[in-house]
């Protein structure tokens, strides 16, 4: 199998001078961070005060972990640690409260970003040759502006889709004879449904990749979109709070992907204890930004379920391997790609008059895709006798849940008493989607 | 001159339908007209019944969302075109009619059918001025 670097002497660089990188680099990250107030307090009740603290990789680990709560209680400038005339672009997300977090990035922290994922598409084999259709949403969601900015930089030819638009997203596959696409595995499955109906077979199409991520998938599901479409589909890994997609890439190999230990250090803990765990153990996933200047993190808590691959990789590269995410240790939801935090769900229907406190998020797949169905009991002394009323309340409700959430779920309306009342903790989230 | 119509609302579920009609039958409450507006997965029941008061309290009762809405009960000759009369008049005087269903009604040369109008006290007034009977409660008893 051919073998493509980007930066090759990063890429393989040897674990001893990996490491020397890291600790040279975590230095100038703690400096970054000791000029934020939130660090500067953190910081001094584990002794570090200058960056001269850090003597030792080791060192690392005496630093506190970071959380979303942090983030939030940060919002929006307890974590900028450059002035904002420096900062070229910020990326928020919704949080699980209604209080948005935020990522700052300077010029040559987008540059960094975007060098990395132009490691990452290399490293899976593609080049300038390239016809790159980016399927995932553009704006405040890092994924498709994140791979946008890395498929230039190699050169491919960027067809700025975004997500969505079935029929026209085929189209553009066929005139353009795309090779390569990124895009969430449900919705990869869900076109290759449709091609029949626009009318498109797949020796209209010159696909030969696909790179998945933003929601969990079984290596099942890869496989049958491998199979489905005759191509190679790639693992991507990354959060917003890490930058976006670029943490973490599968190289041809496909044996898990490569995490960028560069620019990230890599941990895997016990998410009960926070004590860390060895390789090949599954565990939340710490990570700390190496690079970043804008938004400096250090050992932030992911909430994601993964473990780490010793051992080295067929391609040459000495970066570890991170294992497919198989889990959450909070009760975020994975929509179609789409974060989502039942309790964003909850903070809209308690403003709807109209409807009880009781309610039930529903999730199943329709076809590939996945189906958000929120179920909440109609208030009887609210009720006008009008079917034309229920319809509104029903609209409202979805245009209030798509406004927060930002997917469409269905609403669906029950009589009072009808959903499952819990004595104690309350399991509102049914999940019949199929377990990884 | 008004009747009073139970609407309930009832999720889209095996035996719903039923349970409302046992409970009005073990109290000995009688159905007039009914008819369903269904969505996707819940319908609204309306109901025209002997004892709208005390079906309602029933109801409620046991659990049901049901409210009490105002609605016109219009008796139409039994013949092609009779309805289209009916309807001519209220066109005229710009009445809209919201929805409307038909009576439970033994064998007469009259039909009888319910009318939601947005404004029924006007509607009243129009159509008895055009000689067109409507029925009242009282009027129930001897359906």
């Amino acid at each position: 199998m051919e073998v493509k670097f980007w930066d090759k002497k990063i890429e393989t660089i040897g674990r001893g001078a990996l490491k020397a990188l890291q600790l040279k680099r975590l230095k100038e990250t703690v400096r970054q961070a000791l000029k934020t107030p939130f660090y500067k307090a953190r910081l001094k009740k584990c002794g570090i005060r200058s960056a001269e603290d850090i003597r030792k990789l080791d060192d690392h680990n005496r630093i506190p972990f970071t959380t979303k709560d942090d983030l939030r209680e940060c919002y929006p400038a307890g974590l900028l640690a450059v002035a904002m005339k420096d900062v070229i672009r910020l990326h928020t997300s919704s949080g699980t409260t209604g209080i948005p977090t935020v990522i700052y990035h300077t010029r040559g922290d987008i540059d960094v970003w975007t060098d990395l994922l132009a490691r990452s598409i290399v490293a899976t084999g593609a080049s300038k040759e390239d016809i790159f259709q980016n399927m995932m949403s553009y704006g405040m969601f890092t994924g498709g502006l994140g791979l946008h900015y890395g498929a230039e930089r190699v050169g491919m030819t960027v067809i700025p889709m975004g997500g969505g638009n079935t029929k026209r997203q085929v189209q553009l596959m066929k005139d353009f004879g795309t090779t390569v696409m990124h895009i969430t595995p449900s919705y990869a499955l869900h076109i290759f449904s449709k091609l029949e109906e626009c009318g498109v077979s797949r020796k209209d199409l010159k696909l030969k990749k696909a790179y998945l991520g933003a929601e969990p998938y079984s290596e099942n599901t890869r496989k049958k979109i491998e199979s489905l479409y005759r191509i190679d589909a790639y693992n991507s890994y990354g959060l917003s709070e890490m930058n976006g997609p670029g943490v973490a890439f599968e190289c041809v190999y496909k044996t898990g992907m490569h995490c960028w230990e560069d620019t990230y250090v890599i941990e895997v803990v016990d998410p009960r204890t926070g004590e860390p765990l060895p390789d090949e153990k599954e565990g939340e996933l710490v990570l700390t930004n190496l690079t970043r200047r804008a938004t400096p993190l250090l050992r932030y808590r992911t909430r994601d379920i993964a473990c780490i691959h010793r051992g080295p990789c067929k391609c040459g590269r000495t970066h570890r391997r991170l294992s497919r995410i198989t889990g959450r240790t909070d009760d975020m939801l994975i929509v179609n790609g789409v974060n989502v935090y039942p309790s964003q769900i909850e903070a809209v229907i308690m403003r709807v008059p109209e409807v009880g406190t009781n309610y039930q998020i529903y999730l199943e797949k329709e076809g590939t895709l996945d189906k958000l169905v929120v179920k909440v009991e109609i208030y009887s002394k609210l009720f006008s006798g009008d079917i034309g009323q229920i319809d509104a309340l029903k609209s409202r409700i979805r245009d209030d849940l798509r406004a927060s959430i930002v997917i469409n779920p269905v609403v669906e309306l029950h009589e009072p008493g009808s959903l499952p009342v819990f004595e104690g903790k309350a399991k509102r989230v049914v999940d019949a989607r199929a377990k990884l | 001159m008004k009747l009073i119509q139970i609407s309930i609302f009832l999720e889209n579920k095996k035996g719903r339908l039923l349970d409302v009609c046992s409970l009005l039958g073990e109290n000995k409450i009688n159905l007039r007209a009914l008819t369903v507006a269904e969505s996707d997965n819940f319908g609204v029941l309306r109901l025209v019944v002997d004892k709208p008061q005390e079906a309602t309290t029933i109801l409620k009762a046991k659990g049901f969302v049901a409210n009490l809405t105002e609605i016109v009960a219009v008796e139409v000759p039994d013949k092609p075109g009779g309805l289209a009369e009916v309807l001519k008049v209220l066109a005229k005087h710009n009445i809209n009619v919201e929805y409307m269903y038909g009576f439970l009604e033994r064998a007469s040369t009259r039909a009888l059918l319910v009318f939601r109008f947005d404004n029924p006290d006007t509607a009243i007034e129009v159509l008895k001025a055009n000689k067109i009977r409507v029925v009242g409660q009282k009027d129930m008893g001897a359906l």
